[in-house]
């Protein structure tokens, strides 16, 4: 590469980097306003969501016969859940609750998109982060036996919502279908995604099926993580990785092209 | 250099897909002075928004070899639920301005009073209008794109926009699209009508008026999309 190039790149790298900056302060400010938590709330809201299920769970007996605490089952399942449905969600409305701003040439359809991707992200990864230590502070929580494990199924959990939400969000500049299907189709998965189950619970015909959603993959390697021998699991990181390998391009495809199509 | 070449742009419509600007080619040279007359519907803002790159044209290319500002009118370009203060902040870290030291000048400029400091969603058009072209007079640009709705409003306003676009500014370049031909008298030497998904070149801006005139007598507007 010549120094040229070098600069040319290097200046809309920094020109992308103010845009995500201008951007993430436009979406912290009108969601959460500056009363009371104010930006905090990004982190508060998935962790009064996860203590709620964990609450509900508990009080339920939801939990086998198993050597995991419920707690721990609770805050692992669903903050998994949260990673993959958060930025989906959020990236639905992403188009229509940015149009004007697009009409700045630097703002991108894919900078819109990446912005609600990383708060989700990062809300949900405080989230979990928060309460694993605390409860791993009083006790009701086991401290990861292999913490790289864990970081790594949550990364392949990152990555699954991240090019989930980039197909769905830029798919609504097309059809508003999208959105609609989306929000039933969240809700549906739940139940399925390995939030509320272990692989190893289910008749072999079900292990099958669930396994082809690659979620449940990812929730598998983080219990395996946090939990080590004393629970049996099963994922493949190869099948989630090309899945989410296929859905990225799928992804990245459909907001080139969205862009192109936009109408402001 | 503002270089427009071959320029389409074609809308899916639900009668199917519609061409509201057929083969487009223009160039504006810095510091130029350029009106675009066309009736309403003529595609006028569809051209801005394509000059300014908010919207991609379906076929042709456009290459801006100058800082080309978004383009200037009421209501776009904010977000509804940020503060006009907010919007500022939006806006000067887009572009990589410092918004401080501008504060001021636009808070003195929109008049808003503490509406400044409210969402935008509460602005009446007035509003909006004074707020849009504060924030592009604070960002510097070579060549503006002007939607006529900027510069109508009240007569004290469109004095100041006066005096900050076509004085303070007059090095730049603009482009000024509407259907109002006085206006475009005042501060422009050439002019271009937009007709049919046309844009035809006149030599003086009376020809391209007279040229306009004639096509209001000859058929009823089109249908606004």
């Amino acid at each position: 590469m010549n120094s040229q190039a070098e600069s040319s790149l290097s200046r809309s790298l920094a020109s992308q980097l103010r845009v995500l900056h201008a951007l993430l302060m436009r979406e912290i400010i009108t969601r959460f306003g500056r009363e009371n938590l104010g930006v905090l709330w990004l982190v508060a809201e998935p962790m009064m969501f996860t203590l709620g299920v964990t609450t509900l769970w508990t009080a339920a007996g939801f939990h086998h016969d198993s050597p995991i605490p419920i707690v721990a089952f609770a805050v692992t399942g669903y903050s998994s859940v949260l990673m993959w449905r958060n930025s989906a969600s959020r990236a639905c409305s992403a188009i229509a609750e940015n149009k004007p701003l697009l009409y700045h040439r630097n703002v991108k359809l894919i900078d819109v998109l990446l912005t609600r991707i990383a708060l989700e992200i990062g809300g949900a990864t405080g989230s979990f982060i928060i309460l694993s230590l605390v409860f791993i502070y009083v006790g009701w929580m086991p401290a990861p036996a292999d913490l790289l494990q864990v970081m790594f199924g949550w990364v392949m959990l990152a990555w699954f919502g991240a090019s989930l939400a980039m197909l769905i969000g830029a798919g609504t500049a097309y059809t508003k279908l999208f959105e609609r299907l989306w929000h039933p189709t969240s809700y549906l998965l739940f139940p399925l995604s390995g939030a509320a189950f272990m692989v190893n619970w289910l008749p072999a015909k079900m292990q099958t099926f669930v396994l082809l959603l690659p979620m449940v993959h990812g929730a598998e390697m983080i219990r395996e993580g946090f939990f080590g021998n004393v629970v049996k699991t099963f994922y493949s990181v190869g099948y989630m990785a090309s899945f989410c390998l296929v859905l990225s391009l799928a992804g990245l495809y459909v907001v080139q092209r969205a862009s192109r199509r936009l109408e402001l | 250099m503002l270089a427009v070449e071959h320029v389409s742009k074609q809308y899916a419509t639900r009668q199917g897909s519609r061409k509201v600007l057929s083969d487009i080619n223009f160039r504006l040279g810095r510091g130029e002075h350029v009106g675009i007359l066309g009736r309403n519907g003529a595609g006028k803002s569809t051209l801005i928004r394509l000059l300014s790159g908010a919207e991609q044209p379906t076929s042709g290319r456009i290459h801006r070899g100058m800082r080309v500002s978004w383009p200037l009118a009421f209501g776009g370009a904010f977000q509804a639920h940020l503060t006009g203060l907010d919007n500022l902040k939006f806006v000067c870290r887009v572009y990589g301005v410092d918004y401080k030291p501008l504060v001021r000048f636009v808070e003195e400029f929109t008049e808003l009073g503490i509406y400044f400091r409210e969402p935008v969603l509460h602005y009446s058009n007035g509003m909006l209008t004074r707020l849009a072209f504060a924030l592009s007079m604070a960002i510097e640009f070579d060549c503006f794109l002007i939607d006529e709705a900027m510069v109508v409003g009240d007569s004290r306003f469109h004095e100041r926009c006066h005096l900050e676009l076509f004085h303070k500014r007059k090095d730049r370049a603009f482009i000024l699209v509407t259907h109002d031909a006085d206006v475009i008298k005042l501060y422009c030497k050439n002019a271009c009508v937009l007709h049919e998904g046309n844009l035809l070149s006149f030599s003086s801006v009376d020809a391209a008026y007279d040229f306009y005139r004639s096509t209001m007598a000859a058929s009823p507007a089109p249908v606004e999309v």
